[in-house]
């Protein structure tokens, strides 16, 4: 299904895309090589409560989307409108999980939860409150008031989405989050993100280089490719919710996963 | 203190004795070879001679009135000194303009040797305390200046990000991650700034003072009075090494997130 389809079958749903982006450019402009031209013509419509994955190999511009939805780099031309808003820098409906847990080593676990809320000036007794059930959500209850070194780095990890829910922001960024953590873990953050997706009823959009990861958390993936970094399909993923670790097994799972490696295999990038 | 591995066999190197008894050693020696070589005291006393000096000293209380001057010259100049460096270190630290616009003659005015400033400046603000203050000052603020620069470029750019995808301002970002960042970097300033009072303190007493331990200093030189002169060396050291364990433990109270802080205070 091509790119042009999916924006039509958005538009005729009738549901109004949280996030509408079009014709999006990023080049950086180097002063040796000459332009590195990172996003082209990148066009994406994600609907409010959906679980959008983002796949492709390094170079491919898959962080730099992200952060330029983020808000904290800007992008060269086109068009990013979140909630109908035109975006013009950092906002308050997005929570952002980074691939560091990058937690501040001086703030206990609570403390490091909170700082977006602290940030936006947001009431401070609801705020604890929510981060008490965030961290309980997460398995971590009982160490809200232990320092990050104290915690392994899949807690950590877990803290850091904790911080990104907190605000109760609608729209969750997740930059190759779980990429730092041994395979076991990593199924089980996997399983543990898709219970927090339903229970906040957030919408995500998780960048990953793991091709399983991407088929096995997405309601679509959005394949892309390097240089210049582009979409180069959108896959839906009809698997039946909620995901289960057997589905890794199934032969509707290894289907996906071999139709998005085929865009891979002929460049011999990404695994 | 480094761990041992297990099964580390402890040997005479283990022991807390040896540095005291190096101590020993070398007080005797000292002792032992100004008789030997009969020595005049008025060149080298021996140690037994300082330590009755500075048993009278201390128990006449010849010493209160100039330890209290200076102490009060080298605290009251590290703290405004360290206010100012901080102070124009952040301003300096934030905003790459006033880097170049001040900077250099920040440096420029570090270069010139502050001994030779300290007649002027003792002129200038006159034979009491003040001068002194003022010299102590000039000499303590670089080192927590040029800490406080760094310190406040060394905040991680993922913390920073972090925190302005939450929507947060330029202020909030340096009050939340810039500056306890610094942190670390501004207690080594302020390690160094308060050993180097003491010298701005003492310097200034040297040019021209009527009290404190330079004073004192001056005046058993000119009399000749050598077991004198290093019985207040020795009360000077432990004013260094003292306002030098009140900064660590300070540091500690602040800094026991960082890992850079056990690194830096090894040697205690």
């Amino acid at each position: 299904m091509s790119m042009e389809d999916k924006t039509l079958s958005a538009a005729a749903s009738g549901a109004q895309p949280l996030v509408r982006i079009s014709h999006l450019e990023k080049i950086y402009p180097t002063h040796d090589q000459g332009d590195v031209h990172a996003l082209s013509d990148i066009n994406l419509d994600i609907e409010p409560g959906s679980f959008l994955t983002v796949v492709g190999p390094s170079g491919c511009g898959k962080s730099t989307l992200l952060k330029i939805l983020a808000g904290i780099l800007a992008h060269t031309s086109g068009e990013v409108e979140i909630a109908g808003k035109r975006l013009d820098g950092p906002s308050r409906e997005l929570g952002v999980v980074f691939q560091a847990p990058v937690l501040l080593p001086w703030r206990t676990v609570l403390q490091n939860v909170l700082a977006p809320s602290e940030v936006q000036k947001l009431d401070k007794t609801k705020m604890r409150e929510r981060a008490m059930e965030l961290l309980d959500l997460v398995g971590l209850k009982g160490f809200e008031h232990k320092y990050p070194r104290e915690l392994s780095g899949g807690m950590q990890q877990r803290v850091g989405i904790c911080r990104a829910l907190v605000h109760e922001p609608s729209f969750l960024l997740m930059d190759e989050p779980f990429g730092a953590l041994d395979a076991m873990t990593r199924e089980t953050m996997n399983l543990e993100l898709l219970r927090i997706w339903r229970e906040q009823k957030a919408t995500v959009l998780l960048v990953t280089h793991s091709i399983p990861e991407a088929v096995f958390l997405g309601d679509r993936v959005v394949v892309m490719s390097p240089r210049p970094g582009r979409i180069a399909d959108i896959i839906d993923i009809d698997l039946p919710r909620p995901r289960t670790l057997d589905m890794f097994n199934t032969e509707a799972f290894g289907r996906y996963t071999r139709a998005i490696r085929h865009y891979f295999s002929s460049t011999g990038e990404l695994d | 203190m480094r761990r041992k591995p297990p099964g580390y066999v402890r040997t005479w190197k283990d022991s807390p004795l040896i540095s005291p008894l190096l101590f020993v050693s070398l007080i005797a020696i000292w002792e032992i070879a100004i008789h030997v070589f009969e020595v005049p005291s008025i060149i080298v006393p021996p140690p037994s001679a300082v330590a009755v000096s500075l048993w009278e000293g201390i128990v006449t209380g010849v010493f209160l009135p100039h330890t209290a001057a200076t102490l009060w010259e080298v605290v009251a100049g590290f703290i405004s000194g360290s206010i100012v460096g901080i102070v124009l270190g952040i301003m300096i630290g934030l905003s790459p303009f006033l880097e170049r616009v001040l900077y250099p003659y920040v440096v420029a005015f570090q270069a010139m040797p502050k001994v030779a400033i300290a007649p002027i400046i003792v002129i200038w603000f006159g034979y009491g305390i003040e001068s002194k203050i003022v010299i102590t000052a000039m000499i303590s603020f670089f080192p927590v200046l040029a800490n406080t620069i760094v310190g406040l470029r060394a905040a991680p750019q993922d913390q920073v990000e972090m925190l302005r995808s939450a929507t947060a301002s330029d202020w909030q970002i340096f009050r939340m991650v810039r500056l306890p960042n610094a942190l670390p970097y501004i207690f080594v300033g302020l390690d160094v700034a308060i050993i180097v009072s003491v010298i701005g303190a003492i310097v200034g007493e040297f040019v021209g003072s009527r009290v404190g331990l330079g004073y004192l200093i001056m005046q058993r030189n000119f009399n000749f009075d050598m077991a004198g002169v290093f019985a207040i060396l020795i009360i000077l050291a432990a004013i260094g090494v003292g306002l030098h364990s009140l900064v660590v433990i300070v540091q500690r109270r602040f800094l026991f997130w960082s890992e850079t802080q056990s690194a830096l205070n090894s040697g205690n």
